[in-house]
């Protein structure tokens, strides 16, 4: 795994015993010795850390907030003017069809604005960026700070034990906090359904400050593999998995992420990518849903399960698109989608696996309930 | 006690044998959260998926090591399939069987042999 990209955690994940792999080009941990489980449970208990360096951060400046916001606005179906300095939201590059190329935060930091995308999109997402932004706006990628995200009931008071100031952070907040000396762009969020924090650090302090985290015995190092199982739980989308060019937004449950300024009607309604199509399908409603799916029996149900309205026969309705074993539901759980018709809670689907169809309820989602700060 | 290529355990009991899984395959899988075993009775034949492990990664297969016919199964594993992650090599057996012929055991290797081929 020689010519795979290396975090400025890399070694650190080495010496704690992770097992690594390759992840969007990276050599990243799936997982330490703890194991997926122990790794999921702790982050629900306590506090987990997560090294997340691989996604992209990009820096929006150049111009006046308010300039910066009408560019973004023509990129993303989001309020991105009415967004106050300080705060965070999330936010989607659609294409002209109005499928989704990438989900993403955004941050207004005052004279720019933050951008975290994913790691297997970032380069396409950056040269998306400065094709529509630039010379108007320049579009920078930070490439000499990692990312830790800092998850859990728990986070709060370890990481506050470093600034007293991130515990009155809300959620969504982002601010410049020193931690360890250090200026680090924090915000309240996750991906784990959890209360926490994610940390942008300069490459060179991530090592020292993640020692001072793990420190505290609360925090344990979290790999991949339980960020996935957390991140299903909560019912949020993987990119490439449960969203990607084929699905909108509304079918993918993320017609909230549309804010009413830019929705039909509102004071800045469309002028972004596929703008006709996301509005139409908002206001009409889609033929399909991305929902939640519980297995009824103990055997995982994993992405690509061809989901059926019949006990036999026909063909399939829907499709898994992320699935596995919970470890704080207790048992299976999965994300796909269903028409419509099919998609209130309690409907009974049929999933097929390994030649057998296994009964499969729809499910409202998140299965384990948000404790986001609130 | 002999061992499958599939980092299977086979441990000969009189006329059976018993199968499980290697502490190491154990291991590789991660923590294990559900185990479909065949139905005792089931004749089965050399290298037919006969059971279904999914770990908190991934779904892998159990083979059978020899022709023959399913006699008991663990069923403390459906309950508790994380006792494999515990005791692979001792209570988390998967199944025993009765092999037409047992003379294909010694093809399989020692624990000298397999240890080499873990290494």
């Amino acid at each position: 795994m020689t010519d795979l990209l290396k975090t400025p955690l890399h070694a650190l994940h080495v010496e704690l015993g992770a097992k690594l792999v390759e992840f969007a080009g990276y050599e990243m941990p799936v997982q330490y010795p703890a194991g997926i489980m122990a790794e999921h449970q702790h982050t629900r208990e306590a506090a987990g850390l997560f090294d997340v360096s691989h996604m992209g951060q990009v820096l929006l400046g150049g111009a006046p907030m308010a300039g910066l916001a009408e560019a973004f606005e023509a990129m993303v179906p989001m309020d991105v003017a009415g967004l106050a300095e300080g705060r965070q939201r999330y936010g989607l590059f659609l294409n002209d069809a109005g499928g989704i190329l990438d989900d993403l935060m955004f941050a207004n930091r005052g004279d720019h604005l933050f951008v975290v995308v994913n790691a297997a999109c970032k380069r396409a997402d950056i040269a998306r960026m400065k094709s529509a932004l630039e010379p108007g706006v320049t579009v920078t990628e930070v490439t000499d700070r990692a990312l830790l995200a800092l998850q859990g009931p728990g986070a709060a008071t370890a990481l506050g034990h470093l600034n007293g100031a991130v515990r009155d952070m809300g959620f969504m907040d982002v601010a410049t906090v020193s931690l360890d000396g250090v200026d680090c762009w924090v915000s309240r969020s996750g991906y784990t359904g959890e209360d926490g924090f994610e940390i942008s650090v300069p490459a060179r302090h991530a090592e020292p400050l993640a020692r001072l985290l793990l420190a505290d015995e609360t925090v344990k190092p979290i790999g991949l593999g339980a960020r996935d199982s957390l991140r299903l739980e909560a019912g949020l989308c993987l990119y490439g998995h449960d969203i990607d060019e084929t699905t909108l937004p509304a079918e993918a449950g993320l017609g909230w992420a549309i804010q009413k300024a830019r929705r039909r009607g509102g004071a800045r309604e469309g002028g972004f990518p596929g703008a006709a199509e996301v509005l139409e399908q908002l206001a009409s409603g889609p033929a399909r849903k991305r929902v939640g799916l519980r297995p009824d029996g103990r055997a995982p149900m994993r992405e690509g399960v061809d989901l059926f309205a019949e006990e036999s026969g026909g063909v399939p309705v829907g499709r898994i698109t992320s699935g596995g074993f919970g470890p704080t539901v207790g048992g299976p759980v999965a994300m796909g989608y269903v028409p419509a018709e099919l998609s209130a809670a309690g409907t009974t689907l049929h999933g097929e696996l390994r030649g057998k169809r296994l009964p499969v309820t729809v499910t409202s989602l998140p299965f384990v309930a948000a404790r986001f700060k609130r | 006690m002999k061992y499958t290529e599939e980092h299977e355990w086979l441990l000969e009991e009189g006329k059976l044998i018993v199968v499980g899984i290697t502490e190491h395959a154990a291991e590789q899988l991660g923590d294990v959260v559900f185990i479909e075993l065949p139905e005792v009775g089931t004749e089965v034949s050399k290298d037919d998926e006969i059971v279904v492990i999914e770990s908190v990664k991934a779904a892998s297969d159990i083979l059978a090591p020899l022709d023959g016919e399913i006699v008991e199964v663990n069923e403390a594993l459906a309950d508790n399939p994380g006792l494999v992650n515990e005791d692979a090599q001792g209570d988390a057996w998967f199944f025993k069987m009765k092999p037409s012929d047992l003379g294909p055991m010694s093809d399989y290797m020692d624990e000298a042999a397999y240890k080499d081929f873990i290494a």
